[in-house]
C-alpha cells in the first residue's frame, strides 16, 4: 500500500514477515510479557515438542495475578509461603520456567515487580510503533504509548514463544475522535467507560481503534495508558495512541529505553508513525468531550456506564429485546432497582490499583481526595495496590502512603490484586467494591460480588462516602 | 490438535449475548497447569442451578453449542476454549465472536460458526429437540428441516482445522522468511531489535 497510511497500517507494515493470499500474515513482535496464569501450559507445549524459545532476550517475565499484596518476606528476609497451593504452583512454574528457557524474571520480591501492564512502560521494555504481546487481554493498555499490544491465548504464547511471531489478520481500523475539554474533575477513566457505554461492549471487534483529537492529546501518557487498556472492554483487538513528544519524555531514560544514536534513530521513527493527512478508518466515531461526567457502572458489563448525576436505567428503556433481558438479569445481580440514584448506592469495600489505574497519577488522585478525611464506617475494606515496586516507592517518597493509611485504607504490595479473583484480595458475596479495575463481570471480584467501576478519585470519595460520589464535591 | 470436518449432534440452545470468559471459565480455575480437566468448571454459575441447560439428559456431552453476540469477550484466557472442548463442545455457533476467544477455539481445534442473528434465532428454536449438522468441508449449517445456512471462514482455518496442523511447526517451517526479517528490524529499527536494561 503506497497511499496515505494510519497509525496501525504504519506499524503493521513495518512488521509483516510474509503475507498469504487469503489475508493472513506473518507479524514480527517485538516484545512479549509472560505472566504466570497463561504461560505454564505454552513451555509444557515447547518441552513436549523439543523446541527453544526464539529470543528470550525480547521477553520478560512478571508473577502477578496469583501474588497476595500482603508482605511476600519476613523480617528475615525468608519468603512467606502463599496459602494456596494451586497458585503457589503457578507461581513456582515461572520460577523454573524463565530460567529454564533463558528469559529474565522480575521476581516477586524485586523492587520492579508489579503488574505486566505497568511494568513493561515503567522500564521502557514497551516502546512506541512496537508490536506487544501478553498472554492477557489488558496488554491493549501499551497502546497509551503508540504500540501495537495486543492480549493473546497461550497456544499464541508458544507461538511467540517458538517462533517470535504470529499468524494474524489485519483488523479493521476505527478512529474513536475525542474532541474538546474534559470538565474539572473529569479523568481518563470516566472517558473510557463513556466511550465503553458508547460504543458497547461489542462495538469494536475486529478493529483496532486509534483514539485521536484534543481530549487524547491533552491527556498525559499515563492517563493514555488507563483508556488505551480498556480498548478490549469495547471489543477491540488494540487500542492506540498517537506517540508524541509527551510520549517521547515519558520513555527517555528508563531502563529499556533506547540510548544514544540508536534514540535519536527511533524518535525520528516514531515521528513519522502518525496517520497521514487524507488517510481513512473503516469506521469513524466522534464524542465530544463536554459530554463526559465522571462515570460509574450499573451493571455487569462495561457498556453499562452512566454519569453519576444519573439513575439505575430501567430494562424497558433499552430497544433491544436481549439487552433488556441482560439488563434485568444484571439489575437482579447487582441489587438494584430502576430509577435509583448511582449517588445512593452504598459500597462496602474500595479497591485502588488494576493495570488500569495503579500508576503514580492515580495515587495521587485518589491521595487527593481522602487527605485529611476518614473513611465511613459502613465501608469494610479499602485498599490502595500500586501497580508496581516502583510506584509504590515513588508513592511513599511523596508521603501518599501515610494519608491512606491516616484515612483508614490499607497500602499494599504490588499486584494484580482485587482486580480478579486470583488472589486473597476478594469481595464478599453480595457486597459492593467501588473499584478503578476494568471489569464489572459477574464474579469478577469473588463469587457474587457486585463491582462498580469508577476512576480512582471516584472510588476514593466513595471511601469517604460510604456510597457512589461525584469527586468533583471534593475538589472546592 | 484433532482435525475436525463433520459436527453432528445435539445443540445446546444457550443463545445468551455477551457471555464473557469469566462466564465460560471463572478465575478460580485458571490457577491449573495444564490444559485438562477443565469441563467441571465450565459455565460453573449457570450449572449451579437446578435444571440448567447445560446438564439435562439430552444436552450432557453435547458436541455443539449455539450462543448469543459476542461469545467469548473478555479475558484471553484460553482455559476457555480448553473447559469447552473438556465439556465435549467442538463447534460454538453464534452471530459473532470476540477476536480473541475465536483464535483460541481454532488452536484447539473448536470450530466458530458465524451465523446471522436470524438464522442464529432459526437454529436456536431447531436445537431444543432436534440435532444439528455442521459441515466444514460444505460450509453449511443444516437441520432435519431442511434448513441450510452457509458460513463463511478464513481459508487458511478451514485448512488448518481440516488438517489438525500444528501452527508452531508450520510457521517454523517460514525460518528463512523470520530469519531475513529479523536481520531487516536489525538494520533499520536497531532500537526494536534488542531488548536490554544495560
Amino acid at each position: 500500500m503506497t497511499g496515505p497510511k494510519t497509525l496501525y497500517e504504519k506499524i503493521w507494515d513495518a512488521h509483516t514477515v510474509e503475507s498469504r493470499d487469503d489475508g493472513t500474515s506473518l507479524i514480527w513482535i517485538d516484545r512479549h510479557l509472560v505472566h504466570e496464569v497463561t504461560s505454564p501450559q505454552a513451555f509444557e507445549g515447547l518441552r513436549a515438542a523439543g523446541r527453544k524459545v526464539r529470543r528470550p532476550d525480547l521477553t520478560l517475565a512478571v508473577p502477578d495475578h496469583n501474588l497476595p499484596t500482603t508482605a511476600r518476606r519476613d523480617a528475615a528476609g525468608h519468603r512467606i509461603a502463599i496459602k494456596d497451593p494451586q497458585s503457589a504452583q503457578q507461581l513456582a512454574a515461572l520460577e523454573v520456567n524463565a530460567p529454564e528457557f533463558g528469559i529474565r524474571l522480575i521476581g516477586d520480591a524485586d523492587r520492579e515487580q508489579g503488574i505486566v501492564h505497568v511494568v513493561g512502560p515503567e522500564q521502557g521494555f514497551s516502546l512506541p510503533g512496537a508490536t506487544i504481546v501478553c498472554g492477557d487481554s489488558h496488554t491493549a493498555c501499551h497502546g497509551g504509548l503508540g504500540a501495537l499490544a495486543f492480549g493473546i491465548g497461550t497456544s499464541e504464547v508458544e507461538h511467540v514463544l517458538a517462533t517470535q511471531t504470529l499468524q494474524l489478520k489485519r483488523s479493521k481500523t476505527m478512529e474513536v475522535r475525542v474532541e474538546g475539554e474534559l470538565g474539572a474533575g473529569v479523568t481518563a477513566k470516566d472517558l473510557v467507560l463513556h466511550i465503553c457505554g458508547t460504543l458497547g461492549a461489542s462495538g469494536g471487534t475486529g478493529y483496532v481503534i486509534e483514539y485521536t483529537g484534543s481530549a487524547i492529546r491533552n491527556l498525559s501518557v499515563e492517563g493514555r495508558l488507563t483508556v488505551s487498556n480498556m480498548a478490549i472492554e469495547h471489543g477491540a483487538r488494540a487500542g492506540l495512541i498517537a506517540p508524541d513528544e509527551k510520549t517521547f519524555a515519558y520513555v527517555q531514560g528508563r531502563p529499556y529505553a533506547p540510548k544514544g544514536a540508536d534514540w535519536d534513530k527511533a524518535v525520528a521513527w516514531w515521528k513519522s508513525l502518525a496517520t497521514d493527512p487524507g488517510a481513512t478508518y473503516d469506521k469513524v466515531v466522534v464524542i465530544d468531550a463536554a459530554d463526559i461526567a465522571p462515570t460509574v457502572t450499573w451493571g455487569t458489563s462495561p457498556e453499562d456506564t452512566v454519569a453519576i448525576g444519573g439513575v439505575v436505567p430501567a430494562p424497558e428503556s433499552f430497544a433491544d429485546p436481549s439487552k433488556q433481558e441482560a439488563a434485568r438479569k444484571s439489575l437482579a445481580y447487582m441489587g438494584l432497582t430502576p430509577g435509583q440514584k448511582m449517588t445512593e448506592v452504598e459500597v462496602q469495600n474500595v479497591f485502588i490499583g488494576s493495570c488500569t489505574n495503579s500508576r503514580i497519577e492515580d495515587m495521587r488522585a485518589a491521595a487527593a481526595i481522602v487527605k485529611g478525611r476518614r473513611k465511613a464506617d459502613n465501608v469494610r475494606w479499602a485498599i490502595v495496590v500500586p501497580g508496581s515496586g516502583l510506584v509504590k516507592e515513588q508513592a511513599e517518597a511523596e508521603g501518599l502512603d501515610k494519608i491512606f493509611i491516616e484515612a483508614g485504607l490499607e497500602w499494599r504490595e504490588p499486584g494484580c490484586s482485587a482486580c480478579l479473583a486470583m488472589n486473597p484480595d476478594k469481595v464478599p458475596s453480595g457486597e459492593r467494591c467501588a473499584s478503578t479495575s476494568n471489569r464489572n463481570f459477574v464474579g469478577r471480584q469473588g463469587p457474587g460480588a457486585r463491582t462498580h467501576l469508577v476512576s480512582p478519585a471516584m472510588a476514593a470519595a466513595a471511601a469517604v462516602t460510604g456510597h457512589l460520589t461525584d469527586a468533583r464535591e471534593f475538589l472546592a | 490438535m484433532k482435525p475436525i470436518n463433520h459436527v453432528a449432534g445435539t445443540a445446546i440452545p444457550f443463545g445468551a449475548k455477551n457471555v464473557d470468559t469469566d462466564v465460560i471459565i471463572p478465575a478460580h480455575w485458571l490457577k491449573t497447569i495444564t490444559r485438562e480437566g477443565l469441563g467441571k468448571g465450565a459455565f460453573e454459575a449457570i450449572r449451579a442451578e437446578e435444571g440448567n441447560i447445560f446438564d439435562t439428559e439430552r444436552n450432557k456431552g453435547a458436541p455443539i453449542l449455539i450462543a448469543g453476540d459476542n461469545f467469548g469477550c473478555g479475558s484471553s484466557r484460553e482455559h476457555a476454549a480448553w473447559a469447552l472442548l473438556d465439556m465435549g463442545i467442538t463447534c460454538v455457533i453464534a452471530p459473532s465472536f470476540s477476536d480473541i476467544f475465536s483464535g483460541n477455539a481454532f488452536k484447539n481445534g473448536i470450530l466458530t460458526v458465524v451465523l446471522p442473528q436470524e438464522a442464529v434465532d432459526r437454529l436456536l428454536a431447531v436445537a431444543v429437540d432436534q440435532p444439528i449438522d455442521v459441515d466444514l468441508e460444505s460450509q453449511t449449517v443444516t437441520t432435519p428441516f431442511q434448513d441450510r445456512f452457509s458460513f463463511e471462514i478464513d481459508p487458511f482455518r478451514k485448512h488448518c482445522l481440516l488438517g489438525g496442523l500444528d501452527e508452531v511447526g508450520l510457521t517454523l517451517s517460514r525460518d528463512a522468511a523470520i530469519k531475513q526479517h529479523e536481520a531487516k528490524i536489525a538494520a533499520d529499527l536497531p532500537f526494536l531489535a534488542t531488548a536490554s536494561a544495560a
